[in-house]
């Protein structure tokens, strides 16, 4: 039964730490702006996309990672400047709007240069090679993230309570307007904000697409949705709420995708129910069960709207 | 006369059952006490006002009162019947359906809409027809009446000219206006006026007295309402209850409330900071 | 009581006739197999589905993207109901020709496609429609992927054919009228879904204008107001929804028609996406500003501008850039421009009848 059970679980802790690395850059813009990033999926798929030329261009990989983590951050800065900074004084949902603009923008302009077909990732030495655990066939990836993913976290906790751009996010976050009139560069609190978001975004990609060798313009939608999901699971704002939270979703989902072999193997039934398309359906039923019990996820702080 | 007993006058019934009754109303958010033990009552056809220096829970009486919030301790009473407590929560659209419309301290206007969409609008409530029978256009004698309602009452506060602007658009005072003219389209027979006369001048607060008592008579109102302008509230209120830090610390006539010491100090106080 | 002039009302219903009779006069003349009728067809079917989706998003304030999940449902409801009993067995070939046996007629089809969907929308507003906005957004987001899958899954395969498309359902090209040997004598293809979407969104104009659609502007004007005035939040919310959804649900009925099969894996988010972004070019909260924005993004996308997908040769040199795809790129990039830069769209909050009024003061336009 373990043996059975073993390599889903494998994979879905190593799946939620790559959601776990977007989630973050969702759940510190939502923090911030109360925006939901809708093109922040899209950032993470064109990190991918960006690697696949730049590694077809023969760099060695020791320039290659950095430099896609590099032009991903730029990315996300260009795209809060262009897309949401005019745009801050607006309705919320016109920012919305936006985000669901530059996303649709994103995926076409990718599809325009990739021509719409499927681009192999690279293989990344070091990460791509099979390793045997517990019995279970896996890829090397599978280890390295989640330890990668409470490095990265650790760091940006760091950073976000131990430096003054970290204490101006914070203040940015309780409240906008005050930290404003406290003399606190909104304007570059929020591109920090997004540079530190698209980075994480990017080493996910990574981390990803070396799981799932293949990137498509749409390849950062459902990843995106769901690390969303994940963000909001946590309690959107709470930086470890996002990453427990999409490591939650990462094992769930694999557990589901395994459920009639699992359940075949139990003898709890005889034939396939056809269950692992349910995988992704779970993440949004997950959701819309938690914003109708606990709409403040597991770590959230509660908000009251003042009349 | 200085050692008034709040708890006694307020259980004074004057005869007949009051329009509204707050028995210890208590609003608490967190570790802040808004509104602390107010007991009170209206009765039918009287001009009420509560004052107090700002932040002194004014407006969050009134808030439980038409039960945008849920009080945290004491019944509110509207003629005689429980409409809120600890325990008794309902949307403030049943509230207003019972008969209490209110306007807003920081204006409230459908600014998509034009003057006459926002009156029209708070009639809603009251039709008969359904959405079948509107779609279909066989409520045409009920939009008929509607309209001329709501022409009339545009008459009565003097908006007719810009019936077909923007409500947004209009005047600080005129929006006032127009946010009583909407509250008596609701049919209320309580109607709670928070700060009605801010941002006016003398002589259209003055103007807005006599329209508050006229009003009052002509669609057999009662009236609560939340003001700083003093001329007004002395000139047309019946009585005045007066709130500091979410406590009631005086109540009384006009007469008997501009001589309490404790209200002197309560204001004067504010008025050193 | 100031009389209203009657003028812009007349010139509406005139400029309405002239399109019908145009189209009517149009399809009889001209090859059926025109540009301009996949344009006119699919534009009149998206029409319907933006302006639903404008009754939510832009008259009552609640920020849906459940348009596609609706859509779906409308689509497979009109299919699985319509497809004759004689060619179930070719469609449902995997699961003995389905479960269902019997037909029900286009238009009660049709409404039965709108009925489920408002039905779904029923069960899901009630947690939904509590959340604040983009919470909502992205619950009913996650609503339609869920109905996707839902439809695909194999257990529900005697009824949704699973992960297989349905089709040989009446389709638009059967409204023509045939004589004896199949012959078309009058052509009716175009006529009709111009006809279907015309009545639907006369009920949704009809809904915006009478007391309901007032109380559905207050509650997106301003909600705390709208309450105080003795508007139930809740149940006319829920009206909103029910209703947009029963339209999006016949859009998606009209979708399925137009296409002439329904596979539930085309109903993506990116489709409601692209309904949304139809919507803001049309003016959120412009009726007909959505129908506009309807026809010109199918004409640009199907026609006008699907040269920029091609090579094209000017003489001996080669337009740089052209090619697969750069169509969707220069649509980003006006879809961008509007977003950022014309934020009311071409409508703005205008509709047909105030083009033929005199210009009101400007603060009452706004």
């Amino acid at each position: 039964m373990w043996n059975t059970i073993f390599p889903y679980l494998l994979s879905g802790i190593s799946v939620g730490g790559q959601y776990a690395l977007i989630a973050i850059g969702y759940t510190m813009v939502y923090g911030i702006l109360r925006l939901i990033n809708f093109a922040h999926g899209d950032v993470f798929m064109v990190a991918g996309i960006i690697m696949v030329y730049i590694a077809a261009s023969g760099l060695p990989l020791w320039v290659s990672v950095p430099l896609v983590l590099i032009i991903t951050a730029a990315v996300g800065f260009v795209i809060e400047r262009v897309a949401y900074k005019p745009l801050r004084s607006a309705p919320r949902m016109s920012v919305m709007i936006s985000a669901i603009g530059v996303s649709y923008t994103l995926q076409n302009l990718v599809l325009y240069i990739t021509g719409g077909l499927n681009k192999q990732y690279p293989a990344i030495p070091g990460i791509s090679e099979s390793i045997q655990i517990g019995g279970a066939t896996t890829k090397v990836v599978t280890v390295v993230t989640p330890v990668l993913v409470i490095l990265l976290v650790v760091a940006l906790v760091l950073l976000i309570n131990r430096t003054k751009i970290g204490m101006a996010m914070r203040a940015v976050s309780k409240d906008f307007e005050t930290a404003q009139l406290m003399g606190i560069k909104i304007n570059s609190v929020i591109s920090t904000t997004f540079v530190i978001g698209s980075f994480l975004a990017g080493v996910g990609s990574v981390l990803y697409f070396t799981n799932y060798p293949t990137v498509i313009q749409t390849s950062g939608a459902m990843p995106g949705l769901k690390a969303f999901v994940a963000a909001v699971f946590g309690g959107i704002g709470s930086i470890p709420g996002a990453v427990i939270g999409a490591f939650i979703i990462g094992i769930m989902e694999n557990l589901i995708k395994g459920l009639d072999i699992i359940l075949f193997k139990a003898g709890l039934v005889t034939k396939p129910l056809g269950l692992a398309i349910f995988s992704d359906a779970f993440t949004f039923a997950l959701l819309i069960i938690i914003l109708v019990v606990k709409p403040t996820g597991l770590f959230g702080e509660k908000t009251t709207d003042k009349v | 006369m200085s050692e008034m007993n709040i708890q006694t006058v307020a259980d004074m019934e004057t005869g007949g059952v009051p329009v509204l009754k707050l028995e210890h109303l208590t609003m608490q958010f967190g570790g802040v006490i808004a509104v602390n033990d107010f007991s009170m009552h209206i009765d039918q056809g009287e001009i009420v006002a509560l004052i107090g220096p700002n932040g002194a829970g004014k407006t969050t009486a009134f808030n439980c009162v038409t039960s945008v919030y849920q009080p945290t301790g004491g019944r509110v009473f509207f003629q005689d019947q429980e409409i809120g407590s600890s325990r008794l929560h309902q949307s403030p659209d049943r509230i207003t359906r019972l008969g209490i419309a209110r306007t807003f301290q920081n204006i409230r206007l459908f600014s998509g809409m034009t003057v006459f969409e926002n009156v029209m609008t708070a009639m809603h409530l009251r039709r008969k027809s359904n959405l079948f029978t509107q779609l279909l256009h066989l409520n045409a004698e009920e939009e008929k009446k509607n309209r001329a309602k709501a022409w009339k009452l545009l008459e009565t506060v003097g908006l007719t000219d810009v019936a077909e602007e923007s409500a947004t658009s209009l005047p600080y005072g005129k929006q006032r206006l127009l946010e009583i003219a909407r509250a008596l389209a609701t049919d209320p027979s309580l109607l709670l006026l928070d700060e009605p006369a801010a941002g006016m001048n003398p002589q259209e607060t003055d103007e807005l007295g006599q329209f508050i008592v006229r009003i009052k008579d002509e669609f057999n109102l009662t009236v609560f309402m939340i003001e700083h302008h003093m001329n007004l509230v002395m000139d047309i209120s019946d009585r005045i209850y007066v709130l500091d830090f979410g406590k009631p610390i005086a109540n009384g006539t006009p007469e008997e409330v501009q001589q309490n010491p404790v209200v002197i100090a309560a204001y004067l106080g504010v008025e050193e900071e | 009581m100031k009389a209203k002039s009657k003028t812009p009302a007349i010139l509406t219903w005139l400029v309405i006739a002239v399109i019908y009779v145009a189209v009517f006069v149009a399809e009889q003349l001209l090859p059926p197999s025109s540009m301009l009728f996949t344009v006119l067809k699919k534009g009149a079917t998206y029409a319907l589905v933006a302006v639903s989706m404008n009754l939510l998003n832009g008259f009552t304030g609640i920020f849906s993207l459940g348009q596609a999940g609706f859509m779906l449902i409308g689509a497979y409801v009109y299919g699985i109901f319509t497809i004759p009993v004689a060619d179930r067995p070719v469609v449902y070939q995997y699961y003995d020709g389905g479960a269902i046996q019997f037909t029900v007629p286009v238009i009660a089809a049709l409404i039965l496609a709108g009925l489920a969907a408002a039905f779904f929308a029923f069960l899901i507003g009630l947690p939904v429609l509590r959340l604040k906005s983009d919470y909502l957004a992205i619950a009913t987001l996650g609503f339609a992927e869920i109905m996707r899958v839902l439809i695909q899954w194999n257990p529900m395969g005697p009824i949704t054919n699973g992960a297989n498309m349905l089709r040989l359902f009446p389709n638009f090209n059967d409204f023509n009228l045939r004589d004896a040997s199949g012959n078309v004598t009058l052509y009716l293809s175009t006529l009709v879904p111009f006809l279907i979407a015309g009545v639907c969104i006369g009920l949704i104009v009809l809904l915006l204008n009478s007391g309901y659609g007032r109380a559905l502007k207050a509650i997106r004007d301003d909600e705390i107001a709208a309450e105080a005035m003795g508007v139930n939040l809740a149940h006319h919310k829920r009206l909103a929804f029910c209703i947009s959804s029963f339209f999006a649900g016949i859009g998606g009925a009209m979708l399925a028609m137009y296409q002439t099969t329904v596979q539930a894996k085309f109903f993506t988010t990116a489709m409601t996406y692209e309904i949304l972004l139809i919507v803001v070019i049309g003016g959120v909260g412009s009726v007909t500003g959505s129908v506009l924005s309807s026809f010109l993004f199918v004409a640009a996308s199907e026609w006008w501008l699907r040269f920029l997908d091609e090579k094209q040769m000017i003489g001996n040199f080669e337009v740089p850039l052209l090619r697969n795809g750069f169509r969707l790129v220069v649509f980003s990039i006006i879809i961008m421009v509007v977003v950022l830069f014309f934020r009311r769209g071409i409508m703005g909050t205008r509709e047909l009848p105030d083009l033929f009024r005199k210009k009101r003061k400007e603060g009452a336009v706004k």
